[in-house]
């Protein structure tokens, strides 16, 4: 993890760190009849990642863009702590809050260090100062700094998304607007981008509503997830675990997809989880042993592999999780690895402290079911 | 090559009202002033036009009427109407002529840019003056400068057929040496209108890579 | 434009009782000389028409050749771009020591500038065929001759065509130039206005050649919808 969370800060420290959001009985309704969104009221509480999530025409980018009145609401209020945004010259509104689209919306003809520093400059900071804080952002969200001085075309998708947020966190507003900012680059790179953006929250606690069409995407970042129907109606608002056991109708049931029991996995921890460790050998093992299976590891505890009684000098694949910090569909996934049925449990610097046999994932899953 | 010399060599040529230095000031002053008086009324109302998207089908239909106009036949009805008192006869069509390939470039210019960026311009909460100038404007920079250069082209072609009608400027030597069939004087001053219209292209060629982003001709390396 | 009020206050300053525009038209039509207004309409669509095909005939091989070898587009524009920007009088005047006061003076320079708007036309059409389409006529064994020809090229017809509108219509307003060596078509009319002096010749002039243009893009846009259903089609749905 990089270590600029001392320096990061910069000039804003003594600014209000987060702000909730309020949708108060909020409605848009469209000149022509359409109603976009209907009747919404929710909040998007300090320091935690909202996602609005759901079909395309359920209103969720149109709900994300009253918040900074990119659109504005025909009825209701939307409060920022308290205060109508409605009462707020737009552009003022706008510098304070984070935004970041879909392909970035980098400025083509500016640098890249000058697109991050736009806000900084439109709130009249000093050339120098608001430069240097692009260059410190440049390298939280994980870029060369030599790239703050090429233009957006020379970077990759994925790079001009991470100046998208960086550029977003310039002026360190404690509110970001994220419109499905992932959705354009590939699968690979949208989870290292999703990683990052948890990464920098856990240091920022920024108050965050992020939109997307992709359950999984809601699922793993989100605080609280609030799936929306076709015409702009709440079906349900809550955190991913609820949401996965306790889907409130049909219709989340059915955007939450057949595979939500296996996805509830990932909300199970496996701190307590039942470890043998009779069954780690050091290397070169050759003894008589009742097990059918045992763990080869090096003096300093590294796993090798897995051996049969029946072929000893065979070493076979093996899968490990690491205990309490992984959930039970790391620990499920690393079972299923290899061929002895058992996970090996780590500890964070990689070291064996056990294996979790099928029978005691048995019990740990039937333990989370009950409960 | 032999009448190039001639037109050249003569001392004549080279001083006077009808000298080349004259005529030459002369072609330079008529087509700057009215590029400057199309520039005028036509930049404003491209990025009016583009930026808040109204009146643009107008301003197309327009430009492409005027595209359909014969500048020769637009000069003489000007100087027969109004007489060749004053220049304006002759100025007025030229920036009649001048102004649709300037206004139609930045207009579409402006309003082709992406609406990607104008959200994000917005979103960061630039004001609607901002984001014109500092982001709509650089972004269809080549595209409006584009119209500046098909527009000056255009200017300088007029001013020479402007020369029929008894305007100054270097179409002078070749109108007046066609008829009085003065054939150095006719090809010296073609020659030299070629090149006069060769450097003005040349001119925008290094304006265009002067002003133009490099981050939007995409004209650097990586590494 | 040709409002009879409008007109009555154009030619005053000129003439006295001026015969209407359309008087002037009706008794010069057809007078049987060589510079009746029939005949200088002829002469127009003659000089203004062949540049145009002859700058399609000579854009495309270009376009095709610059899409196929990727060096030769910047080359090759850049002249053209070039050519483009020379005024058509000065040319007009250094052509005539090789072609005379003819009207292959004023039509070879008129197809260079048509060529000038055609290749980058042809090379941006051809671009505008989507790589997945391109690839699929590929594999299902196209040579590269059919693919052109079936697949290629009546994608890229619109943006060729709106390069064919443009170079109708300036074509159609540049041969007037050409009065100027004797060879204008109507463009006659204004030299002719300019002499005696009087507005009628002139305004003709003017209302031909811009109706003329107007039916040239009209036939072009005809031309369009006929050779490219499914564009009109989409935008339908």
């Amino acid at each position: 993890m990089r270590r600029s969370w001392q320096g990061g800060r910069g000039p804003c420290r003594e600014r209000k760190r987060s702000r909730v959001i309020t949708f108060d009985d909020v409605t848009k309704r469209y000149p022509d009849g359409t109603v976009a969104v209907d009747h919404l009221s929710l909040e998007a509480p300090t320091g935690e990642i909202t996602v609005f999530v759901g079909p395309s025409g359920c209103g969720k980018t149109t709900s994300l863009r009253m918040i900074n009145r990119m659109i504005d609401a025909s009825e209701g209020k939307i409060l920022l702590d308290g205060e109508p945004v409605q009462g707020i010259d737009p552009p003022t509104l706008r510098r304070g809050i984070g935004y970041v689209i879909q392909q970035a919306g980098l400025f083509p003809h500016r640098k890249i260090v000058d697109n991050i520093a736009t806000v900084p400059y439109l709130l009249g900071w000093d050339k120098k100062k608001a430069r240097t804080r692009a260059m410190e952002l440049l390298e939280r969200v994980g870029l060369d700094p030599v790239m703050g001085e090429r233009y957006p075309f020379q970077l990759s998708g994925g790079q001009q998304q991470r100046v998208g947020v960086a550029r977003a966190l310039a002026a360190d507003p404690p509110v970001l607007l994220m419109d499905e900012p992932f959705s354009a680059v590939d699968p690979i790179v949208r989870t290292s981008l999703q990683d990052e953006l948890l990464r920098l929250q856990s240091e920022l606690n920024k108050t965050i509503v992020f939109v997307t069409h992709d359950i999984d995407e809601a699922i793993k970042l989100g605080d609280r997830v609030a799936v929306l129907r076709v015409g702009g109606k709440l079906a349900q608002l809550a955190a991913p675990k609820t949401l996965l056991s306790e889907p409130a109708d049909d219709f989340v049931r059915e955007f939450l997809g057949h595979d939500r029991g296996i996805r509830r996995l990932q909300f199970i921890s496996t701190e307590g989880l039942r470890l043998r460790t009779d069954l780690t050998v050091p290397e070169g093992f050759s003894g008589p042993t009742d097990e059918p299976w045992l763990l080869v590891v090096t003096p300093d505890d590294r796993p090798v592999g897995w051996i049969s009684r029946e072929r000893p000098d065979e070493v076979e694949q093996y899968g490990t999780f690491v205990l309490g910090r992984d959930s039970m569909r790391s620990a499920l996934d690393a079972a299923l690895l290899s061929p002895s049925g058992c996970a090996v449990a780590v500890d964070e610097a990689g070291k064996v402290v056990g294996a979790a046999t099928r029978e005691a994932l048995d019990e740990a899953l039937a333990e989370a079911a009950d409960g | 090559m032999n009448w190039l010399l001639e037109f050249f060599g003569k001392a004549e040529n080279w001083s006077g009202s009808g000298g080349i230095p004259m005529r030459l000031l002369e072609h330079l002053e008529f087509s700057v002033m009215a590029l400057a008086l199309a520039v005028v009324i036509a930049i404003p109302l491209g990025l009016l036009i583009g930026h808040t998207g109204k009146g643009g089908l107008g301003v197309v239909v327009t430009a492409n009427l005027a595209r359909a106009l014969p500048t020769l036949g637009l000069l003489v009805l000007f100087v027969l109407l109004l007489g060749t008192a004053s220049i304006l006869p002759v100025i007025i069509p030229l920036v009649l002529l001048a102004i649709p390939p300037i206004l139609v470039n930045t207009f579409e210019g402006i309003r082709g840019v992406d609406p990607e960026l104008r959200d994000a311009a917005y979103g960061m909460g630039l004001r609607g003056g901002q984001v014109l100038g500092r982001v709509l404007v650089p972004v269809a920079l080549p595209l409006i400068l584009l119209g500046l250069r098909l527009s000056a082209i255009q200017v300088v072609a007029t001013t020479t057929i402007a020369a029929y009608t008894g305007l100054g400027g270097l179409g002078r030597f070749v109108i007046d040496g066609f008829s009085t069939q003065d054939y150095a004087s006719v090809v010296g001053g073609s020659v030299l209108i070629v090149l006069f219209a060769l450097v003005v292209q040349v001119l925008f060629t290094v304006v265009r890579w002067v002003t133009v982003s490099p981050g939007v001709s995409q004209r650097v390396k990586t590494r | 434009m040709a409002s009879g009020a409008l007109v009555a206050t154009l030619l005053s300053p000129v003439s006295d009782g001026p015969p209407t525009l359309w008087e002037w038209l009706g008794r010069n039509w057809d007078t049987g000389r060589v510079d009746s207004i029939k005949n200088l309409l002829v002469d127009h669509l003659i000089m203004s028409l062949v540049p145009i095909f002859a700058a399609l005939v000579v854009a495309l091989p270009l376009g095709l050749a610059s899409v196929r070898w990727r060096w030769l587009y910047q080359p090759t524009a850049g002249v053209f771009n070039v050519i483009y920007a020379l005024p058509s009088l000065p040319v007009f005047m250094l052509l005539i020591q090789f072609s005379g006061l003819s009207k292959t003076t004023v039509i070879v320079p008129l197809t260079f500038y048509g060529c000038a708007v055609l290749i980058p036309s042809v090379v941006d059409g051809l671009g505008s065929v989507p790589d997945h389409v391109r690839q699929s006529a590929v594999a299902m064994g196209f040579t590269p001759l059919r693919r052109l020809l079936q697949v290629e090229l009546p994608i890229a017809v619109p943006v060729v065509l709106a390069g064919m509108r443009v170079v109708a219509v300036s074509s159609i307003s540049l041969v007037s130039v050409g009065a100027l060596i004797g060879q204008g078509g109507l463009g006659m009319l204004f030299t002719r206005a300019y002499q005696n002096p009087f507005v009628p010749p002139a305004l003709v002039g003017i209302v031909l050649i811009v109706l003329l243009a107007l039916v040239a893009d009209g036939l072009l846009v005809l031309a369009q919808r006929l050779l490219t259903p499914w564009v009109r089609a989409r935008r339908a749905t």
